[in-house]
């Protein structure tokens, strides 16, 4: 326990009386929202104005118009959108992997003022706002932009911003890739990398003792980064849209923006916004599970 | 066994350069003459001030977004941090099953994706909580929701590191133990408090989703809500000028703290240098 020891009991009300007013917060604009979704979602819809009308009570939901969403994702429309926000994503996480793992090891084998320089530079992405990134890359890559020009003196001709797949899924790693190379580079940071060396010295090579050693030890790192730069990944509508805007490229979240903000089908949007959270629910709990257990063991 | 493979350090490097070179650039054509954001026709301040209607400084929906950028960070920041710091420093001590629930009701916004946090809050706003419109005040919810649990990572680490000695030591001085938390606890955390001031600042200042949902036209529209809907359409490179201002703002603000941790840690002894201020702020040891 990391309070002061054995509190007397006339004060046992103080820090929950602290995280009071917190917690109310969260319940009210967290938790209760998050109901809502459902209830929206397996609610009704008012026959003349389509407005949807949310059910509070769940013995009254009716799932009419989710079932039509689900069968729409299972065998209809909206699977393709599925299938290619998951294609889209795991290509992109993998990227990030290829380009974020070797800066990561680099700047864990390095110390002082050079590590700290690098450091630095790779946090500056976090403090650019993510639509002043994706701006800067709408500009290089319209027709006359810079790097059009230079693809198309190389003999690359492309029409880089409407509906490029490869665009998209490289948009994606751009925005998201710092998000695995800070957690990747703090555990690679704490490796045991005497246990390397003892590899190396009982004769693995330099390839065997990394794809044995290292690349095992470094899984935590590995799974952490995954999950962050997954999760926001699957949620992402902007990317797409700024970089695309072609239903060649639609993901689950051009969906939900499109149901909830633009034609108003909002049983549709919430019943979307369910399923995505079902999909990512595995990945929430594994990551906050983790961190909690981390905590566990710093505090005590 | 320390050798360094040159070719990991070029991939560096290289990453460095994809990461924050096209940012360059595109600051750089706020200061083009011609209309283009793309073909460089000279140096001129025409987008920032020049133009009398379609600067930066002239613009009224440039400057609208603006100033809704500030106002929602600087309202985010005031509720956000001491509404944090009390949740942090409550569920650090407060041990029960509620305390339990609470904790992962503390961690979950963490972890959502900010599309199902967006489509939470907008329907609820439109359904339940009828009585706070949408636009500034609903976007202002939104901000302090998804930022709270930043605030009390923050704070926690730093419970963590300074340990319960103080505080007793207080008490044990005669102090009651709200008035260890007032005069010894609460100076204590001035680092954590200062570096989440500007991590709530700089991500309502980043945001878009909770904006975009939760705005309600023209007039609730924040600098990243204004460059999504611009950016595709011919636009001047006023919009440029619009997103370096932002970006500014944010290295401003990153600025401003960590003078005030270097200065801080200067004056309380504690390991000083802008390093361990870095430290504060990205919750890393650098």
């Amino acid at each position: 326990m990391s309070g002061p020891s054995s509190p007397p009991a006339d004060r046992r009300w103080l820090w929950p009386a602290l995280a009071g007013p917190g917690t109310i917060w969260l319940i009210v604009f967290f938790a209760v929202p998050a109901y809502g979704v459902a209830c929206v979602a397996f609610g009704r819809v008012d026959p003349i104005f389509r407005d949807a009308i949310p059910v509070w009570n769940p013995l009254q939901w009716n799932f009419d118009g989710a079932g039509e969403v689900l069968r729409s994702v299972v065998d209809g429309p909206l699977r393709g959108v599925f299938l290619r926000t998951i294609v889209y994503v795991v290509a992109a996480v993998a990227l990030c992997f290829l380009i974020g793992y070797p800066i990561a090891y680099w700047l864990a084998r390095h110390e002082g003022p050079r590590r700290a320089l690098v450091l630095g530079l790779i946090v500056i992405p976090f403090w650019v706002s993510f639509l002043m990134r994706l701006l800067a890359w709408v500009n290089l890559l319209e027709p006359d932009g810079w790097f059009t020009r230079v693809a198309r003196t190389i003999g690359v001709e492309q029409n880089w911003l409407n509906g490029n797949h490869g665009t998209v899924v490289i948009g994606l790693v751009y925005g998201y890739v710092p998000f695995l190379i800070l957690p990747l580079y703090a555990s690679l940071e704490r490796l045991d990398w005497r246990l390397v060396e003892a590899a190396r010295d009982l004769g693995a090579g330099a390839r065997q003792a990394f794809l044995r050693v290292t690349l095992p030890l470094s899984r935590p790192g590995l799974a952490a980064g995954a999950v962050l730069t997954a999760l926001p990944m699957f949620g992402d509508y902007y990317t797409n849209d700024i970089l695309s805007r072609s239903p060649r490229t639609e993901m689950i979240g051009n969906q939900i923006d499109f149901f909830l903000n633009q034609s108003s089908q909002k049983t549709k949007g919430a019943t979307l916004v369910l399923l995505l959270s079902a999909l990512l629910a595995v990945a929430m709990s594994w990551y906050l599970v983790s961190i909690a257990r981390a905590r566990r063991e710093t505090s005590t | 066994m320390k050798r360094r493979p040159p070719l990991l350090g070029l991939l560096t490097i290289l990453y460095v350069m994809w990461s924050l070179v096209p940012v360059a650039i595109a600051i750089l054509f706020s200061f083009n003459d011609g209309r283009s954001r793309t073909v460089w026709q000279g140096f001129s301040m025409r987008w920032w001030t020049g133009d009398p209607e379609q600067s930066l400084l002239h613009d009224p929906a440039l400057r609208t977004a603006l100033r809704n950028t500030l106002v929602l960070a600087g309202g985010s920041v005031l509720v956000t941090v001491p509404l944090g710091v009390l949740l942090a420093v409550g569920l650090q001590r407060w041990r029960s099953r509620a305390a339990t629930s609470a904790n992962w009701l503390n961690s979950l916004p963490l972890v959502t994706p900010e599309i199902v946090m967006g489509a939470a809050l907008l329907l609820v706003f439109t359904h339940l909580y009828s009585g706070i419109p949408l636009g500034r005040p609903a976007q202002l919810i939104g901000h302090v929701t998804f930022s709270l649990g930043f605030v009390v990572v923050t704070v926690r680490a730093r419970l963590t590191s300074i340990g319960p000695s103080y505080e007793e030591a207080a008490r044990d001085l005669g102090a009651n133990r709200t008035q260890a938390l007032r005069w010894v606890l609460l100076p204590l955390l001035t680092p954590a408090i200062m570096a989440s001031a500007v991590i709530v600042f700089a991500t309502s200042v980043d945001d878009f989703v909770i904006s975009s949902f939760l705005s309600s036209g023209a007039s609730s529209e924040t600098v990243p809500v204004r460059i999504y809907s611009a950016v595709r359409a011919s636009s001047s490179p006023a919009l440029n000028a619009l997103a370096t201002t932002m970006v500014a703002l944010s290295f401003l603000a990153l600025g401003v703290a960590l003078l005030a941790l270097t200065a801080w840690r200067r004056r309380h002894g504690e390991q000083a240098g802008l390093r361990s201020a870095l430290g504060d702020v990205t919750q890393m040891e650098l």
